[in-house]
């Protein structure tokens, strides 16, 4: 053992670096243990949750979403960093943020019930969300709680599916050209994006739900949500750029049919 | 040391191998900023392997990420040659410690890496890999310059400083650089490199949140570096003038200090584009390694007695 005198100038400060190294090393290093250890002990929410109550009904609510103001000209987006889908899309291609016509009929807005449905149990069937052309197909989409995801990659080139999650736990999985694979949510959650890292304008948006009470405006702008018991219920609309819309309360009458209009504004 | 100089052999090759080393584990902290610059950190969703395979197609953001993996593996199998080499060769039993020590640190950061991509970037762990790679940097800069001839046929302790302590000086610098990039990652990977979007018109933010917190923390620290570099680099120019092992590595940080400050403003105002985004993390990097090889040059050349005095 040498004696602290007989240290040279050089070894002095070297063990009082490497003390603080291993202090530096060791806190850290202990730290992000626990938290990794907490992340792989996370609850995958795959508890049962509410026991399904609801019933089918007949009433139906129907409507339209409107942009007002400048509709937006769509951004182009290139597909350069892939040659693989850039050969399937040689030129610019819009993207899907703001899908609106001239006459403001905005596409791709999820309108669905917040409040007043019971808890439903998911569909056998499953939904299925395509990536071809370096795309997702649909571009926004509902299911419901613990209904499956069948995702399929129809591209020859590899690409991952994130899900961006926050309630629920999120995944990301990287399929190769004909990979399928198969997800579910277990919570409902508005919205959750999934995107791929790989081809960075590639992204989709999904809510879940735990009723069957949704429905994604189409190219007119137009919704409808069929299925309703009677009761009273308040419904949202949301868009990927403009948020979450203003909620609407409506009653519903078995057999009859009601009709509400959203509104975005476009700054 | 000083007690050891007629024992010490250099061995160019060794040397050289060790600056080789070096200079990949830079261009592996390039690799590493483009990975998350691009927003390629989940491209390739799988660790070790790379979609089930040694080799995915290379294609958009899996370019950056598997390229990153590649360039780590390959820094990996360096640093194994390095140590070996060195407990091979040299006679300092801690260079030997301290080759170990990085490649230790080389593969706990591989594993960082791991699991910072299956658990989908906790902000903790990828702070931590950030800060690690800093480490590791700093472990094999170390062994380039204790490697070096002008290292080991140096005269050690031929130098006396005033106060403040130059040796100290250097030392606290460093420190509160690599502090600073440690905030520096937080504020990267936690989302805060907008939080505070203008520059530098409103220094002190209006509103305040945890994210502009630490966006603010980072430009304060910035103010501090700034501040202690610059009399780094003074104190060297007056105590040390002439001394050529002193003022070059102390005019590299003076100069990196500058192009640092100018790239976190580009940051700014290009809306963290990914060159500028990537070459700041490159260059807090070389400025850590420049003020360190500073440090341990006074260490060196500065009289035991005023270390014993004053550390």
């Amino acid at each position: 053992m040498v004696g602290p005198k007989s240290l040279t100038a050089f070894q002095l400060f070297a063990r009082r670096s490497w003390m603080t190294f291993k202090i530096f090393l060791t806190v850290p290093l202990t730290t992000m243990l626990i938290l990794s250890a907490g992340c792989a002990s996370k609850s995958n929410n795959s508890g049962a949750g509410p026991v399904p109550t609801g019933k089918m009904g007949t009433g139906l609510i129907q409507g339209k979403v409107i942009l007002t103001g400048k509709i937006p000209d769509p951004v182009m987006i290139r597909m350069d960093a892939d040659p693989l889908c850039r050969a399937q899309h040689p030129g610019p291609m819009p993207d899907e943020s703001v899908v609106a016509d001239a006459k403001g009929d905005l596409a791709n807005v999820l309108v669905y019930v917040q409040d007043g449905a019971a808890v439903y149990a998911p569909p056998s069937t499953p939904v299925t969300l395509i990536q071809q052309g370096c795309r997702y197909s649909p571009h926004v989409f509902g299911v419901q709680t613990r209904q499956s995801i069948e995702i399929f990659n129809h591209d020859p080139t590899l690409h991952n599916v994130h899900a961006m999650a926050v309630t629920n736990d999120g995944f990301n999985v990287g399929q190769t050209q004909d990979a399928k694979s198969e997800k579910s949510f277990s919570q409902p959650e508005v919205p959750i994006k999934i995107r791929c890292d790989i081809h960075g304008w590639m992204k989709c948006y999904l809510g879940v739900f735990d009723h069957p009470f949704f429905s994604v405006t189409g190219k007119d702008g137009a919704f409808k949500i069929t299925g309703l018991p009677a009761g009273a219920y308040t419904l949202v609309a949301w868009q990927e750029t403009y948020g979450f819309s203003s909620p609407q309360k409506v009653n519903v009458q078995e057999g009859q049919t009601q009709t509400i209009n959203f509104t975005f504004s476009a700054p | 040391m000083n007690s050891e100089p007629s024992k010490i052999e250099f061995h160019p090759r060794t040397h050289r191998f060790a600056v080789i080393v070096m200079g990949c584990t830079f261009l592996l902290l390039l690799a590493g900023a483009l990975v998350t610059s691009t927003g390629s950190s989940l491209s390739v969703p799988d660790w070790p392997l790379s979609y089930g395979t040694l080799f995915p197609h290379m294609t958009g953001g899996v370019i950056f990420e598997h390229g990153h993996r590649m360039i780590a593996g390959t820094v990996s199998l360096l640093m194994l040659g390095l140590a070996i080499t060195l407990q091979r060769v040299e006679s300092r039993k801690w260079v030997k410690t301290l080759a170990w020590t990085a490649m230790g640190a080389v593969i706990l950061q591989a594993v960082l890496g791991g699991v910072t991509v299956l658990y989908h970037l906790p902000t903790p762990v990828s702070v931590g890999h950030a800060g690690l790679a800093q480490i590791f940097f700093c472990l094999v800069t170390t062994l380039a310059v204790v490697t070096s001839k002008s290292w080991i046929t140096e005269t050690p302790g031929r130098l006396t400083s005033s106060k403040p302590f130059l040796p100290k000086l250097a030392a606290v610098t460093v420190g509160v650089i690599y502090v600073q990039i440690l905030i520096g990652a937080l504020t990267r990977h936690s989302g805060a490199g907008l939080a505070m979007p203008d520059f530098p018109p409103a220094f002190v933010p209006s509103e305040w949140s945890p994210l502009v917190l630490i966006h603010f923390c980072h430009r304060v620290g910035a103010l501090v570096v700034t501040g202690l570099v610059s009399f780094l680099v003074y104190r060297v120019n007056t105590v040390a003038a002439g001394e050529e092992s002193l003022t070059r590595p102390a005019i590299a940080a003076g100069f990196l200090l500058w192009l640092q400050l100018f790239l976190g403003m580009m940051i700014i105002v290009t809306e963290k584009a990914v060159i500028p985004t990537s070459v700041h993390v490159i260059t807090g990097a070389a400025l850590l390694a420049s003020t360190l090889i500073l440090t341990l040059r006074c260490f060196q050349l500065f009289r035991k007695e005023d270390l014993r005095q004053r550390i």
